[in-house]
């Protein structure tokens, strides 16, 4: 029937039609809207990466830039000024060490609880808490942290660790950055190990392991590189915090990794000091930018490996 | 009711009462390649040793029922097959044996399942110790992301078994028919292998705890015809010290492979809403097979349905 019908009309009279109906100009200004919005993130990146560079490179026209890596006094708004960065990026390094070493712990700890424990309920109220926790103002950290955690501290401080910390210290400032990146660590290990095949997990009961054992021996081993890349972007967001080492750790460039003492981190140095009335291209305006360059080139490092590592942590299933 | 302990356990399978079962197993597993057509002449019953026996097992998952009043016994050093149309049961009622359905939080099991004797589900009984004597297969080989060394070291590094690991190791390979294609790359990773290499090393994987009974969950429905023939000579070959239950849909594999036959079907109730799996027919493999007692079983292992 339908064979017979193809073949009586012939193929004159079954010419189709190929072209578009129409240009779709609403598909091309859909496609340019897009791109655009796509391009504003890359040209603000690099503004910003030019915007730095320029003064930098004017900074270390007028500062050897051995001299300001390797130097070890910090005082660019005293007479006569000195470059020594070191004591102010070890400032940030110290509060962003202490702030891991509390939030590690315990940021892995409850993504074990959550991917492997907690009931679904439970994870599906806790996970939400954990990133709003992740979104509260920096600054009620930080006075969390002045009004709360460093009297604490100070109350409890066992006598035999030596003389406790003051109103400032990098630990009470390391504390509270922790709080604030426990809900990073916790959610991005989370996903990771949840993304671990149950089959994993089935192997290992079915050789007689507890919950425990796969927890600890067959999840966190496969979820690994996921966790790391979640440590690091805490680390990142700890490096780049301002507000929480302001008020907790205070503004003083001290170059140690006693954490009772009070410090100066990179961004408190730059927050404190570009204010409104600092002179365009003085030294110290220069300074600003440059120590703001050296931050952009840690967190970059940072961030890099932290996708070197997400990117190998997806291969592993193949 | 008495503890279920792993000691009590390994007594009952290590009992002298069962050195006749091995003597027989080793002549059904003389040969090791068995023809399609050749078939495990099952020994009589009454001189086999129960390893379990279900006693109108049902498993239900949140309220519905998946398979209903199962009862069968399965026999020491045998290889016990279950077949049957997808969706009707196989994996839930192999799943019951290590209480793997455990960690289904929906499923519930009811009816009894003794395993040498003891009440697998009773009161006291430790699914995390059950799992350390009745090992698991999977369909889809699933090696953890380690070493191959470690892959195998992994259940004794757990149970804390003594001896030496890498004796443990080799000798875990070597029962798994892998030990020649794989001794000089232990430390490579487990992904890097073939899929039939990688079933056989979570075979290995299961052997290296010793366990006394391994369930199969279609251990070669991923794995290519070659693959699979290893996997099926080796099951021959680990019969002798161990009890096997597998799965399958492959029907010559059945017949090649196992001593005694289970064939499970999908039942509809009056309503045709509800469906669960029920055991039409157990018998020897050569019976199933060559003269079934009931025509839904000649119809399934003839091809005509399923
Ligand atoms: N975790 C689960 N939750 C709810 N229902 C389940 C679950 N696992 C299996 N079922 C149901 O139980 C029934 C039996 O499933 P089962 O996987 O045991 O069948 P099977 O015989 O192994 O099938 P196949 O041959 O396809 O593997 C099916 O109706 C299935 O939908
Ligand atoms: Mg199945």
């Amino acid at each position: 029937m339908q064979a017979s019908d193809i073949a009586a009309s012939g193929p004159a009279a079954m010419k189709p039609r190929l072209e578009a109906a129409s240009p779709r100009y609403g598909e091309k200004i859909t496609i340019a809207l897009l791109a655009a919005c796509a391009a504003i993130s890359v040209i603000t990146t690099t503004a910003i990466v030019i915007s730095l560079l320029v003064p930098s490179v004017e900074f270390f026209g007028d500062v050897p830039i051995k001299d300001f890596l390797f130097g070890t006094d910090w005082g660019p708004t005293f007479t006569p000024p000195t470059f020594g960065v070191l004591p102010i990026v070890v400032g940030t390094l110290s509060i962003t060490l202490w702030s891991l070493v509390f939030a590690i712990p315990i940021g892995i700890a409850s993504a074990l609880y959550l991917s492997e424990y907690a009931s679904r309920r439970v994870r599906r109220i806790v996970k939400p808490v954990l990133e709003v926790l992740a979104g509260v103002p920096t600054v009620a950290f930080g006075f969390f942290a002045l009004v709360f955690i460093t009297p604490q501290i100070q109350k409890f401080w066992p006598g035999f660790l030596g003389d406790e910390p003051g109103i400032f210290s990098a630990l009470a400032g390391g504390l509270a950055i922790g709080l604030l990146i426990v809900p990073i660590i916790a959610t991005v290990s989370e996903d990771a190990m949840s993304a671990v095949p149950n089959g994993l997990r089935e192997g290992a009961y079915a050789l007689g392991a507890t919950k425990s054992k796969v927890a600890a021996r067959v999840v966190l081993p496969a979820a690994l590189s996921g966790v790391v890349a979640g440590i690091i972007l805490a680390a990142s967001r700890a490096i780049g915090e301002t507000m929480v080492v302001l008020l907790a750790a205070g503004n003083t460039p001290n170059l140690t990794l006693n954490p009772t003492e009070p410090i100066q981190a990179m961004t408190a140095f730059i927050a404190t000091t570009a204010t409104g009335d600092i002179a365009t291209g003085s030294i110290t305006y220069k300074t600003v930018f440059a120590v703001a360059m050296l931050l952009f080139v840690m967190t970059l490092l940072m961030n890099v490996l932290s996708i070197r590592i997400v990117r190998r942590y997806r291969e592993v299933y193949e | 009711m008495s503890e279920l302990t792993e000691e009590r356990f390994r007594e009952r399978a290590e009992a002298p009462g069962n050195d006749a079962g091995d003597g027989t197993s080793a002549a059904a597993g003389g040969s090791i390649s068995v023809q399609p057509d050749e078939f495990h002449h099952a020994r009589d019953i009454g001189e086999l040793e129960k390893v379990f026996e279900l006693e109108s097992l049902s498993v239900s998952y949140a309220g519905v029922p998946a398979v209903k009043e199962v009862s069968m016994d399965i026999y020491k050093n045998e290889v016990t097959a279950l077949i049957g149309p997808s969706g009707c049961g196989k994996s839930t009622l192999i799943r019951c044996l290590n209480r793997m359905n455990d960690l289904v939080p929906t499923a519930e099991v009811t009816g009894r399942l003794l395993y040498h004797g003891e009440d697998l589900y009773g009161p006291k009984v430790d699914p995390v110790q059950v799992r350390k004597l009745i090992g698991m297969v999977f369909q889809k080989p699933n090696p953890f992301p380690k070493s191959i060394y470690e892959n195998v070291a992994f259940g004794p590094r757990i149970l804390g078994m003594k001896g030496d690991m890498d004796e443990i190791v080799e000798k875990a390979l070597r029962g798994a028919a892998l030990w020649d294609e794989v001794k000089d790359r232990l430390d490579s990773n487990a992904f890097g292998m073939s899929g039939g290499q990688q079933q056989r090393l979570c075979i290995a994987r299961c052997i290296a705890v010793e366990p006394d009974v391994i369930l199969m969950d279609e251990p070669c429905s991923a794995l290519d015809p070659i693959s699979t023939g290893k996997i099926e000579d080796l099951m021959m070959e680990l019969k002798r010290e161990f009890s096997i239950v597998i799965v399958t849909h492959n029907m010559q594999q059945a017949a090649r492979v196992s001593d005694r036959t289970a064939f499970l079907m999908v039942e509809l109730d009056a309503t045709e809403q509800n469906r669960w799996g029920r055991i039409v027919e157990y018998d020897a493999t050569e019976k199933i097979f060559t003269n079934p007692g009931d025509p839904r079983t000649e119809d399934y292992v003839s091809g005509k349905v399923g």
